[in-house]
């Protein structure tokens, strides 16, 4: 059962809830197999996805989410909206309210946006990624796609490969893995890793042979190009040589681990092309499985009292 | 114009004074005070005083008016945030008769025209009495030195960048220096900047929950180191702003041990709130230095206890509504504290860490010692600024009832004990029971 009308982040939800998300996922993906893709429960219903970073997989996904289940969707950018003009997100917030909306999607840099949302909206709100905070959907539809392989999340290994520290990803990941019983390892280097984040119940390691023995699952995060000028890695080269996922280094792994990336890729950088296309990758299910995370989402959301 | 405060435990740390009894004022200033237990029959008593004003302060304490060696008034330049007349209103309705406001205005504090415009103000709108403190650098940008003896012979009394830190070790040092030829102390706010960009909490387990950018306490203490060995080296006042981490007050405790010229200051909210606080996301907990972590309080607060600790100060920093009612990263940084300050530092008399005598004096005769101004005593022929405070009263905080423009409280709901009944500002009371 989803008892809040919001999914602000995984660390919200209980394992209970979890479960439910996936397992009303896999109805909807039996629906995305059918002929006809289009299902009427949020007929009437609008969605606005307000977006305030660029962002292509998870806004187009949300949006095809969201016609699949017939409602209606506006896509609300800011290079397109008043936000240049200096509109306040308050001000945005409330505009989109007044035109009756029933759920906004929100994508923002800042960590803390959707939860700000909630309080000044009374409709649903949907976290599709606040800075480093969290990104729920993208870690719902990891376990999904985790689970389709190997049936079970309990007892895995995990590991985490990347930039920790600035990974929403990351986080919404280890909260999901954690919650559901998988070991997870967090394989970075020490300048991108958060602080005192072993608290968190993980195992931590800096060198990416350590961390990728006999592991399940493994998951390489998008290594932010800007941060080479902050300092935080020196060269790309050096991040690949240290951290790079190879075939090599795969053979570490168990022989039947998968390789999942939440996307963009950079080829090169945090991932082998070979291994990006190679048979343990799982990396285009993620997206197909996105879809029908987020309209199992979009659906139990609807469900909720408000 | 006399004025009789009567049956009120009247406690002066300047004085070591402690005991029940009358507190006469003429004239806007401390003529005398009478201990009951003299059993002494005085000539108010006698009934032959005319014109006399009578307070009763039964039931109350009745202490010199405190003093606030950390204030932001915003005017000029800031005037939607706050204003020396809202400000100073603020400062009285919390028990401050005297406030020391720090130059981080705009224009910036850095010259005679503006030092004259803020105590001109002040006298003519101000609620209790202003001291300016100079900015140290000119336009506080860290690249020359403001004309510090100018400023002072205008009616400066320190100089502080503060909001910003002196990042240039050359001109902290000069500043020390001259520190020593103007007899004012050198205010710092400690922060490294290349550590701290883009931090809007304290760097720790709740941070990376939260996914926000944490500042090190590193950063605090790497500033508080350097100053610490300016102040040596030059022999100079320092003064350490708003201490925050237990880090820094080891520093300090480990300075004063070796005998250099340093005080500190720390403000309610670092020994009040954790940053688990932060959990709920809410912007009036955004504050610089930021709110640390519970072994940071200890520390503070036995820092206060041992002396280490000077002074509390309020860093009174109002906002407006719309700069508080935004992004957690993009919300200004800041407490508006004057009204809450001695309700949440009555707490450490609660806690048994600091006694009512202790806790008075680091807010008002101490503060006024640091600063070299005449206030915080109530001794005969000092100026008339006394607060009047029911220790036993509780209320529950109300920042929208803020006489500061800025509601920015992360107090707001909490329940507080000691309610500030009677506020005398050289003579003129105002009465808030």
């Amino acid at each position: 059962m989803v008892t809040s009308k919001n999914l602000l982040g995984i660390k919200e939800l209980t394992t209970e809830e979890i479960y439910h998300v996936l397992e009303t996922a896999s109805g909807f993906k039996d629906v995305l197999q059918r002929d006809i893709k289009k299902v009427p429960p949020l007929r009437g219903k609008t969605v606005v996805n307000l977006f305030f970073e660029p962002s292509t997989r998870t806004r187009i996904s949300f949006e095809l989410a969201a016609k699949r289940l017939s409602a209606d969707v506006i896509n609300f950018s800011t290079i397109t909206s008043s936000v240049i003009k200096g509109e306040t997100l308050k001000d945005t917030a409330l505009t989109i309210k007044a035109l009756g909306a029933d759920f906004v999607v929100i994508r923002h840099s800042s960590a803390g946006v959707p939860h700000f949302l909630s309080r000044i909206l009374n409709i649903s709100v949907i976290n599709a990624g606040d800075g480093a905070n969290e990104h729920p959907t993208q870690a719902l539809l990891d376990l999904f796609t985790i689970l389709s392989h190997k049936k079970k999340i309990k007892g895995l290994t995990v590991a985490i490969i990347g930039d920790i520290t600035h990974s929403r990803v990351a986080r919404s990941n280890i909260y999901a893995l954690t919650k559901l019983g998988a070991h997870v390892r967090l394989i970075c280097p020490p300048t991108l890793r958060p602080a005192e984040v072993r608290h968190l119940g993980i195992e931590v390691f800096n060198t990416i042979e350590e961390g990728l023995k006999k592991a399940d699952v493994i998951m390489t995060l998008r290594l932010q190009l800007e941060r080479q000028s902050k300092g935080y890695f020196p060269s790309l080269e050096e991040y690949f040589y240290l951290y790079g996922l190879t075939t090599a280094r795969l053979q570490l792994a168990r022989d039947n681990a998968i390789v999942m990336h939440p996307g963009p890729m950079n080829r090169g950088v945090e991932i082998e092309s070979e291994v990006a296309d190679g048979p343990q990758s799982v990396i285009l299910e993620q997206v197909t499985n996105g879809l029908a995370v987020r309209m199992a989402v979009l659906y139990l959301l609807a469900g909720v009292k408000k | 114009m006399k004025i009789l405060i009567k049956n009120g435990r009247i406690i002066d740390p300047s004085q070591d004074i402690d005991g029940k009894g009358d507190v006469l004022i003429e004239d806007g200033k401390i003529k005398e005070i009478v201990l009951a237990q003299k059993n002494k029959v005085t000539s108010w008593q006698a009934g032959k005083l005319a014109s006399l004003q009578t307070i009763d302060a039964s039931d109350c304490i009745v202490i010199p008016g405190l003093v606030d060696m950390h204030t932001h008034l915003r005017e000029p330049g800031f005037e939607y945030k706050e204003t020396i007349s809202t400000g100073t209103s603020a400062a009285a309705r919390g028990g401050f008769t005297s406030v020391c406001c720090m130059p981080n205005t705009n224009p910036v504090n850095d010259t005679i025209a503006v030092t004259e415009f803020i105590i001109k103000k002040a006298l003519s709108e101000g609620s209790c009495t202003v001291y300016p403190i100079g900015a140290i650098t000119k336009g506080q940008k860290n690249e020359e030195l403001a004309e510090l003896e100018a400023l002072k012979r205008t009616g400066c009394i320190a100089f502080s960048d503060d909001g910003r830190p002196v990042t240039n070790s050359l001109i902290m040092r000069c500043a020390l220096e001259y520190s020593k030829i103007i007899e004012v102390p050198i205010i710092s706010h400690c922060e490294d900047l290349y550590l701290s960009e883009g931090g809007v909490m304290n760097e720790g387990f709740v941070s990376t929950i939260l996914g926000l950018k944490g500042i090190p306490k590193a950063a605090e203490e790497i500033m508080v180191a350097r100053d610490l060995a300016l102040c040596q080296l030059t022999g100079g006042r320092l003064h350490i702003a708003h201490v925050s981490t237990a880090g820094s007050v080891k520093l300090i405790r480990d300075a004063k041990a070796c005998g250099i010229n340093v005080t500190a200051e720390t403000c309610p909210h670092y020994f009040s709130l954790t940053d688990e606080s932060l959990i709920s996301y809410d912007t009036n907990l955004k504050v610089n230095p930021p709110i640390r972590t519970e072994k940071d309080v200890e520390a503070i607060k036995e820092g206060l206890k041992d002396g280490t600790i000077d002074v509390i100060a309020t860093d009174h920093a109002p906002h407006h509504f719309d700069d508080k009612t935004k992004e957690f990263d993009s919300a200004a940084f800041g407490i508006s504290g004057l009204e809450t300050a001695f309700s949440l530092a009555f707490q450490l008399v609660g806690q048994e860490l600091l006694d009512l005598k202790q806790l008075i004096m680091k807010m008002s005769a101490t503060p006024a010692e640091i600063m070299k101004i005449p206030k915080g005593t109530l001794s005969s022929g000092a100026d008339a600024d006394i607060t009047i405070i029911n220790l036993e009263n509780t209320y529950t905080v109300d920042s929208s009832k803020f006489l500061s423009k800025g509601k920015n409280s992360p107090f707001n709901g909490w329940t507080l004990k000691g309610t500030v009944e009677k506020t005398i500002s050289m003579g003129k009371i105002y009465d808030w029971s």
